[in-house]
C-alpha cells in the first residue's frame, strides 16, 4: 500500500521535500534557510579570493596585454548568416591579418545583460582592450553601461549613435550610407525586371530601412519609370519562415525581383531562385545561394573601418568617434554582377555609382511625393547625403506599394 | 488523513530517532538520486558530443566551470542569468501543481514589461519608490491577467490551457510590438523603437555588494514564497488536491475554478515581474530586447525542478551557469553556440526520463 501510494503520486511531485502533507514542516525549513547561508558565506569567501587573486593578477595581465591587441567582436546572430553578422565577421576575419591582433568574437548574443556579461567576460577573461559589439541594439543601455564601468577599453558600436558631450569618451559609433549601394542596385532591376514589378522585405518600418527602400525604388524608377516596389513588412530582423512566405506571396504578385532589409536575406534569395526569380542582396554576397538569378547586392564593406580603427588603437592615435561613409569611402560595395545582368545594364549601374561616388549624383531631390500623395521636397530641392532630416525618414516614396502602419 | 498512516506506521516502526534520520536521509536521497543521476549521464553523453567535435571533454567541462561559477564574476554572471529563469519558472510550476501545463510565461513576461513600461510615462517625476512600486503592481497584474486569463479559459470553458497559453502569448507579443512601435513609442527612439526612458532615478540598480541587479533577491523571495504557499499552506494543499484528482477535489466541497484562476494568475504575476525587471533595472524602457525567450526557457526550469517552487532556485542557477558559460566555450574552443543548446536538450530529456524512477528507487528496508 505504502509503496503504490509511493508510485502514483502526482508529476508535480515536489523535488526537495515528499509532498505529505502531515509531515512537520519547520526542521526542513531551518535546513534550507542553514544551506542558503552556508552558500552566502561560501560567496563570500570566493569574493575574497577572487580580490586577491585579481590583484596579483594585474600587472602580469596588463604586461601581457601590451604586446597584442586583443579585440572582441559581439554578434547578434550566425557569423555564418548570409547577411549582417557574416560582413562584421568578414572584417573581423581581415583583422587577423594584422600582425599583433588577437580576434575573440562571440555569436548569437541576445540584446539583454547576456551581452553586458559577454563585453565583461571578454574584457576580463580574455584581456580585450577594443570591442566590436555589432548589433544595434546594444548600445544603449548595454555599451552604455560597460564604457562608464571599463573607461580604459575603447568600444566601437555600428549604427552612427554616438553624441558628442552625452556618449563616454570611449565610445565610437561608425556606419555606412548603404542607401547609396541600394540605389545602385535598385537601378539594376529596375533595367532588368520583365514584369516591372520589384517586390522589398523589410523589417520594421523604421528611419534605416525606409531610406533603403526609398533608394532602392528611385534608382529603378530614374531607369525605368514604369517600374512598381511592393514592400512587406515582417516585423522583425530574422523571422526565417515569414520571410519566405512574403517572398512567395511577392512572386505571386508578379514580382520578379526580390531585395530584402532584414538579418539575413538567405532564405529569400533561395525562394526567389527556387520559384525562377531575380534578386538582389543585401549586408553581405549572397551570389553563391542563387547561381542564375543572383543581380547584385548592396554590402557592407567593414573590413575598411575595421583596419582603419584598429590599427589606429594600436598605435595610440586618436580615433574619430563618429565614423561614416559610403561609396566614396569605400564602407559600402555592391556583390559583382551575376550573369543575368546585361552589358548595357552594367553600363548604366556603373554610371549611377560614379555619379554617387563623385557627389554628382543625388538620390532624395525634388520634385518627390510620398506614397501617400504629401509633398516631400519641392522641384530644385535636394537632401544630400550627410542630411541629418533623411535620418527621420518617416514615409515610402511614389511608386511604392505599401503602408507604414 | 490516510496520507498519514504510512508514516505513523513508519514512526512506530522506527526504535531509536538514530534509524528514523537515517530513513528521512535515505527518504531524500531517493528523491534527489534519479535528478543526480541524469545530470551525471547528461554529462557524459554532452561530453561524447564534445569529443566527436574533436575537442578534450575534461577541458570542455573545466571550462565550462570557470565560466559559470568559477570566478566571483562568473558567479555573478549565473547569477544575474538565472533571476528571470526563477521567476518565469514559477509560471509553469505553480499552475502545474494543479495539473496545468502552462507555457505562455513569456507572453506574461512581455505584457508585464509593457505595463511597466507604460505606467512609468505619467507618473515622470513622482518619488521613485511610487514608481517602481506601481511598476511592479502594474506589471504583477497585466502578467497575472494573462495567465490567468488561460486558466479560466480551462475551468469555465474547457479550453486546453496550454494551446490557449501559448496563443495568448502570440497575442501579447503583438500587442506589446503594435504598442511600442505604435502608441508608446518614444518619438526619439528613431531605429529602435522603445518606450520613453523610465528615468536614473527610476532604475532598480544592483542588489547591495553584488554586480547582480534586485531581479535575483525578488526570484528568490518568490520562489521561497511559493514554496511555503505551496507546501504549508491550506490553499496549497488544496491546489495540490486538485492537481491529484479534481473530481474529488470538486467532490468534496473544494472551489476548482477558484484554486486554478488564482494559481494561474500568481504564476503569470511572477513572470510579468520578470518583465518589470528586464524593464527597470536593464533596458530603462519596453522594448523588442525584452522578446529574449525566457518565458520559454522557464518551461525548462519548471519541469527539471519538478514543479517545486524551492527545486526552480538551484535549477535556474544551474541553466544560469551554463548559459554563462556557453560564450566562453564559444571563444576558448570555437564551438558553435548551439554546443549550449545541446546541452540542455540532453539534460532536459535525461531528467524528464529519469522522472519514471522517482518513487521506484528504493534504498529504505522494504517494510511488511
Amino acid at each position: 500500500m505504502n509503496h503504490l501510494h509511493a508510485a502514483s503520486s502526482s508529476p508535480g511531485r515536489p523535488f526537495l521535500s515528499p509532498c505529505v502533507p502531515a509531515r512537520r514542516p519547520r526542521p526542513r525549513l531551518f535546513q534550507g534557510l542553514l544551506v542558503a547561508l552556508a552558500c552566502l558565506g561560501a560567496c563570500k569567501q570566493t569574493e575574497k579570493a577572487e580580490s586577491t587573486a585579481t590583484a596579483a593578477l594585474t600587472p602580469a595581465a596588463s604586461a601581457a596585454s601590451a604586446a597584442p591587441l586583443t579585440v572582441g567582436f559581439v554578434y547578434v546572430g550566425s557569423r555564418g548568416d548570409y547577411g549582417y553578422n557574416q560582413a562584421h565577421a568578414e572584417g573581423a576575419k581581415a583583422l587577423t591579418a594584422l600582425p599583433g591582433v588577437k580576434v575573440r568574437e562571440e555569436e548569437n548574443v541576445p540584446e539583454t545583460v547576456a551581452v553586458q556579461k559577454t563585453m565583461e567576460s571578454m574584457i576580463n577573461l580574455d584581456g580585450a582592450k577594443l570591442l566590436f559589439p555589432t548589433s544595434f541594439g546594444y548600445f544603449d543601455p548595454h555599451i552604455l553601461t560597460m564604457a562608464a564601468k571599463y573607461p580604459d577599453v575603447t568600444f566601437l558600436h555600428c549604427g552612427g549613435l554616438y553624441t558628442e558631450g552625452k556618449h563616454p569618451k570611449n565610445v565610437g559609433s561608425y556606419f555606412g550610407y548603404i542607401d547609396e549601394a541600394q540605389y545602385v542596385a535598385g537601378t539594376v532591376a529596375g533595367l532588368t525586371t520583365k514584369s516591372n514589378k520589384l517586390g522589398f522585405i523589410a523589417a520594421k518600418p523604421i528611419p534605416q530601412v525606409l531610406r533603403n527602400i526609398n533608394a532602392y525604388t528611385l534608382g529603378a524608377l530614374s531607369v525605368n519609370p514604369a517600374v512598381t516596389l511592393s514592400v512587406i513588412f515582417t516585423g522583425d530582423w530574422s523571422l526565417p519562415v515569414k520571410e519566405a512566405e512574403a517572398a512567395n506571396s511577392l512572386i505571386d504578385q508578379g514580382a520578379d525581383v526580390l531585395t530584402s532589409h532584414v538579418d539575413s536575406p538567405k532564405v529569400i534569395v533561395e525562394t526567389a531562385e527556387r520559384r525562377g526569380a531575380f534578386s538582389t542582396g543585401y549586408h553581405a554576397s549572397q551570389a553563391a545561394l542563387a547561381p542564375k538569378g543572383y543581380l547584385t547586392g548592396a554590402e557592407w564593406n567593414w573590413e575598411k573601418i575595421y583596419t582603419d580603427y584598429v590599427t589606429k588603437v594600436k598605435e595610440g592615435k586618436p580615433w574619430d568617434h563618429l565614423v561614416r561613409g559610403g561609396l566614396k569611402e569605400g564602407y559600402v560595395k555592391l556583390s559583382p554582377y551575376g550573369e543575368a545582368v546585361s552589358a548595357d545594364t552594367r553600363k548604366k549601374a556603373d554610371e549611377a555609382k560614379a555619379g554617387l561616388a563623385a557627389g554628382t549624383l543625388v538620390i532624395f531631390k525634388g520634385p518627390l511625393q510620398s506614397n501617400t500623395g504629401k509633398e516631400i521636397l519641392a522641384a530644385g530641392m535636394s537632401r544630400g547625403q550627410t542630411d541629418i532630416e533623411l535620418e527621420k525618414m518617416d514615409y515610402l516614396v511614389k511608386g511604392v506599394k505599401g503602408s507604414l502602419n | 488523513m490516510t496520507a498519514s498512516a504510512p508514516i505513523g506506521a513508519e514512526l512506530g516502526a522506527g526504535s531509536s530517532r538514530r534509524s528514523l534520520l537515517g530513513e528521512r536521509a535515505l527518504g531524500w536521497l531517493e528523491e534527489v538520486l534519479p535528478t543526480l543521476g541524469a545530470i551525471v549521464v547528461s554529462l557524459a553523453l554532452f561530453g561524447a558530443f564534445v569529443a566527436l567535435a574533436g575537442h578534450s571533454p575534461l577541458a570542455v567541462y573545466a571550462e565550462m566551470y570557470r565560466g559559470a561559477f568559477g570566478t566571483w564574476f562568473s558567479l555573478q554572471n549565473s547569477l544575474l542569468r538565472a533571476a528571470p529563469l526563477m521567476l518565469t519558472g514559477l509560471c509553469t510550476a505553480l499552475p502545474a501543481r494543479l495539473g496545468l501545463i502552462v507555457i505562455g510565461g513569456e507572453g506574461a513576461l512581455v505584457v508585464g514589461g509593457l505595463a511597466a513600461g507604460a505606467v512609468a510615462i505619467p507618473l515622470q517625476g513622482s518619488p521613485p519608490a511610487l514608481v517602481i512600486g506601481s511598476m511592479m503592481l502594474a506589471a504583477m497584474l497585466a502578467g497575472g491577467a494573462w495567465v490567468g486569463a488561460a486558466g479560466a479559459l480551462r475551468v469555465l470553458r474547457g479550453v486546453n490551457e496550454t494551446i490557449s497559453s501559448l496563443l495568448l502569448a502570440y497575442i501579447g507579443i503583438a500587442i506589446f510590438n503594435h504598442l511600442v512601435e505604435g502608441p508608446l513609442r518614444d518619438p526619439a527612439s528613431l531605429n529602435k523603437p522603445s518606450t520613453p526612458y523610465i528615468g536614473d532615478a527610476n532604475m532598480l540598480g544592483n542588489l547591495p555588494g553584488l554586480d547582480v541587479h534586485w531581479g535575483l533577491a525578488f526570484g528568490i523571495i518568490a520562489c521561497f514564497g511559493c514554496h511555503v504557499l505551496m507546501e504549508h499552506s491550506v490553499f496549497g494543499f488544496a491546489a495540490r488536491v486538485v492537481g491529484g484528482n479534481p473530481r474529488a477535489a470538486r467532490l468534496s466541497g473544494l472551489n476548482v475554478p477558484r484554486l486554478v484562476i488564482l494559481t494561474c494568475c500568481l504564476g503569470g504575476a511572477a513572470a510579468g515581474l520578470a518583465g518589470m525587471v528586464e524593464v527597470a533595472a536593464i533596458h530603462g524602457k519596453a522594448n523588442a530586447s525584452l522578446l529574449a525567450g525566457y518565458g520559454y526557457a522557464g518551461i525548462l526550469v519548471a519541469f527539471l525542478a519538478g514543479h517545486n517552487a524551492l527545486g526552480i532556485l538551484p535549477v535556474a542557477i544551474l541553466l544560469g551557469g551554463i548559459n554563462a558559460s556557453g560564450g566562453l566555450l564559444q571563444r576558448t574552443f570555437g564551438l558553435p553556440d548551439a554546443a549550449v543548446n545541446v546541452l540542455q536538450g540532453i539534460l532536459f530529456v535525461v531528467l524528464l526520463g529519469s522522472q519514471t524512477y522517482r518513487g521506484r528507487l528504493r534504498l529504505r528496508a522494504a517494510r511488511a
